[in-house]
């Protein structure tokens, strides 16, 4: 699945044990593939290689993180994976939808990749409806955080201290009191499915993600970015920490092109 | 999310995904019936010496164009492909929503096929005119079984296909834009000029182009 990059002199494949691995889940807003945008651009990470895979819709273009003419074309496509050592982070970065019934064949080589390159943890970017909270999730933060059961051990304190909002379970039959509660995330996309499987295998993976709906995205990325940030500090955030995230040259005319002049 | 005062319409989430659908364990009958879709949705490249039943030699190719849509496929009918050049050797059979090509290699301008053809003078010369659509399920599989009758050393891939003009992002209107224009995408391997300015971001390309 994951296939590294040619380096020229330096052939040995990258060596990931250890290292945290960040990830969006393609999910309502694409706010967890935004924020990683930023992670990606503000670090500015170093490709180190890429996804081989059936499961994601095909898409090419150059280099999303562009800030000369001379990076600007490197051709990037839909699943790529960067690193910085320093902070031993790898970040794997999608950028398209999930082919139709490739949900679970990509869950599973994607964590069977995890535990193969001894990654530490893995922490998840995700949203989640706004629209489908009940009377007390309007109230408050509307970011919330999951962990397995393995890495709440490791950190859990850590959140503790952080005074961070637990993703409550619902009713398995709403209206039914005295019924099983189970995790529901609408317009999670891949989240439960990653996060029930890292259960049940052991692997400590987190899932932070924000309440929001489709429409500007980027402030929810922003939200979504800082968060991740009072755990993993990956930026100082002593002053204003979003003025601190670069936006990626790629986040131009999101919203369509210029207006012809003829229309006024 | 309103239209019009009063009328709540469910914004399709980018998410892409209904989650019930996929969590749901499959029964033994849904199984049968994805296996059937799968079957009926699957590619067969057929090329004209597996008609002879010899064995599969993987195809010598030092250069492969591939046209994907039917401006780009009509533009190597018009411009490339002739009789006395060309020699068709295999074609694409394959089904979906869109549309089905057929074994035939004898087509319409106006059917959706996909024709590999060979350059008679050099044979390692191969061209691929594809105007049928291959749905997103298909193209990877498109992408293994075509490129996996050949031997790619030293091969050199050319695409070519179109777009709307209305998709390409700009800072300007594309309105005033004048089209139609060539944009370009090429690996880092390619390093013979490259005929007209590359792709900007952040535009991207899709679907079999992109596979």
């Amino acid at each position: 699945m994951f296939i590294p990059c040619d380096r020229g002199g330096d052939s040995a494949a990258p060596d990931f044990k250890g290292f945290t691995l960040l990830m969006p889940a393609v999910s309502v807003g694409n706010v967890g593939q935004l924020a990683i945008d930023l992670v990606i651009s503000t670090l500015d990470m170093t490709k180190v290689g890429y996804f081989y895979t059936d499961c994601l819709v095909p898409m090419v273009g150059n280099n999303p993180y562009a800030t000369a003419e001379e990076n600007s074309t490197e051709l990037s496509i839909n699943a790529e994976v960067y690193s910085l050592p320093s902070k031993k982070l790898v970040v794997l970065q999608i950028r398209s939808p999930f082919i139709k019934n490739k949900y679970r064949p990509f869950c599973e080589t994607l964590l069977s990749w995890v535990k193969s390159s001894k990654c530490a943890r893995v922490v998840l970017l995700s949203s989640s409806h706004a629209y489908q909270r009940d009377d007390e999730q309007l109230l408050g933060t509307p970011l919330r955080y999951l962990l397995t059961p393995d890495l709440e051990k490791a950190v859990g304190g850590r959140v503790k201290e952080l005074k961070w909002k637990e993703m409550e379970k619902v009713a398995a039959y709403p209206g039914i009191s005295d019924t099983d509660k189970v995790l529901h995330i609408p317009g999670g996309g891949i989240t439960k499915l990653l996060f029930t499987e890292s259960c049940s295998e052991g692997i400590q993976m987190a899932v932070l993600l924000k309440f929001c709906s489709e429409g500007d995205n980027i402030p929810d990325a922003f939200v979504l970015v800082n968060y991740l940030n009072e755990w993993l500090q990956l930026i100082k955030s002593e002053v204003n920490p979003s003025s601190q995230w670069k936006i990626p040259s790629s986040w131009r005319l999101l919203f369509g092109n210029g207006l012809p002049p003829a229309l006024f | 999310m309103a239209t019009f005062f009063g009328e709540v319409v469910v914004a399709p989430s980018r998410a892409g995904l209904d989650e019930e659908e996929e969590a749901r364990e499959e029964t033994p009958e849904d199984r049968e019936i994805r296996r059937e879709i799968e079957k009926k949705r699957e590619i067969d490249v057929l090329w004209t010496w597996q008609a002879g039943g010899c064995a599969q030699e993987p195809l010598v190719c030092s250069r492969f164009i591939v046209a994907i849509g039917r401006n780009a496929a009509a533009f190597l009918s018009s411009f490339i492909l002739d009789s006395v050049c060309w020699e068709v050797v295999g074609v694409v059979k394959l089904w979906n929503e869109w549309c089905r090509t057929s074994s035939t290699t004898n087509v319409l301008p106006t059917d959706s096929f996909c024709l590999f053809y060979r350059l008679i003078s050099d044979p390692t010369v191969l061209l691929c005119q594809c105007s049928c659509y291959v749905a997103e399920d298909q193209q990877f599989q498109w992408l293994e079984k075509v490129f996996g009758s050949m031997q790619k050393k030293g091969l050199q891939v050319t695409i070519l296909s179109t777009c709307p003009v209305a998709d390409y992002k700009t800072q300007e209107s594309t309105l005033t834009l004048v089209s139609p224009f060539l944009k370009a995408l090429k690996t880092k391997e390619f390093q013979e000029p490259v005929c007209c300015p590359l792709l900007e971001q952040p535009n991207i390309v899709r679907d079999l182009p992109a596979a």
